[in-house]
């Protein structure tokens, strides 16, 4: 299997690199048909719902990740140009965090072999932003501030 | 409920040490400010002042019953940040593993790769 090659860019950006077993036109349904989207986008805790999925330029998108216990992270954004394997422009935006956009962007390459590497840019709007979506830890020791935040989680749910 | 909980104001009130120690203490129930205060070497004042840091992130509430001041943990915002715990390595590590297992199995299906398999999740 593949590993997945993540890297900060600069201050303000993410890269990644993956390579996948399987032609670029066939990764580029999986990233483009929402029946197929569903499928494999997001943590295998969470199901997928897709409200709306407007695949070309101006075109808009809207999500949800369900969790067993019921909560729901809603994530949406618009599509920049008609997204082709050479490149996948959309905005993305957690409504949790409405305000916090970033700029994503994924190209398809084919590699030989039936092979293909998927590589994506994400440039957030501060360093800050960057930095909690890379660890989920806004910064300045909020590492720690989670560890506390998930021993809370317990007893909260037993209140 | 908040319509959005501000998660920036949540988790720069988790940042304090002394304020999840209180947090973590209201989990057992309310408190005065006097209670709160007793674990500590900080005086009332400093207390009530994280109190209001941390009324103001939507984490405790505050009420009065009889004499007493009362505080109250409220666990909606502190739910939603953790929702927020979904690491950006984890989130993609595990989506690339899944679309591995979606593209072998629509190659599998043949070259017409149709794709509609009525939804199967397994």
């Amino acid at each position: 299997m593949s590993e997945l090659k993540v890297e900060k860019d600069g201050t303000h950006a993410i890269r990644t690199e993956r390579e996948l077993n399987a032609p670029r036109d066939l990764v580029f349904r999986a990233y483009t048909e929402p029946d197929l989207l569903t499928r494999w986008l997001g943590p295998r805790r969470y199901t997928m719902e897709i409200d709306r999925y407007e695949v070309g330029d101006g075109g808009r998108y809207r999500y949800v990740h369900r969790d067993e216990q019921g909560n729901e992270h809603a994530f949406r954004g618009v599509f920049h140009g008609d997204p082709t394997p050479d490149a996948m422009v959309q905005t993305f935006e957690w409504e949790g965090l409405p305000g916090h956009v970033s700029l994503d962007r994924a190209v398809l390459e084919e590699i030989g072999g039936g092979r293909t590497v998927v590589r994506t840019t994400s440039v957030f709007q501060s360093e800050a932003d960057r930095d909690g979506m890379w660890d989920s830890g806004m910064a300045d020791g909020m590492g720690e501030a989670y560890d506390r935040l998930e021993e809370l989680l317990p007893a909260l749910r037993e209140g | 409920m908040p319509a959005v909980v501000e998660l920036d104001r949540v988790f720069g009130a988790l940042a304090d040490p002394t304020r999840r120690a209180i947090l973590t203490r209201l989990t057992q129930g309310e408190a005065t400010v006097t209670q709160l205060a007793a674990p500590f070497t900080v005086s009332q004042p400093a207390i009530s002042r994280h109190l209001k840091v941390l009324e103001g992130a939507g984490l405790i509430s505050r009420h009065r019953r009889a004499t007493a001041r009362l505080s109250r943990l409220e666990p909606e915002p502190l739910r939603q940040a953790a929702a927020w715990l979904i690491d950006y390595r984890e989130y993609w590590e595990e989506s690339f593993e899944r679309l591995d297992e979606l593209l072998a199995r629509l190659q599998d299906e043949g070259p017409a790769g149709s794709g509609h398999e009525g939804g199967s999740t397994s």
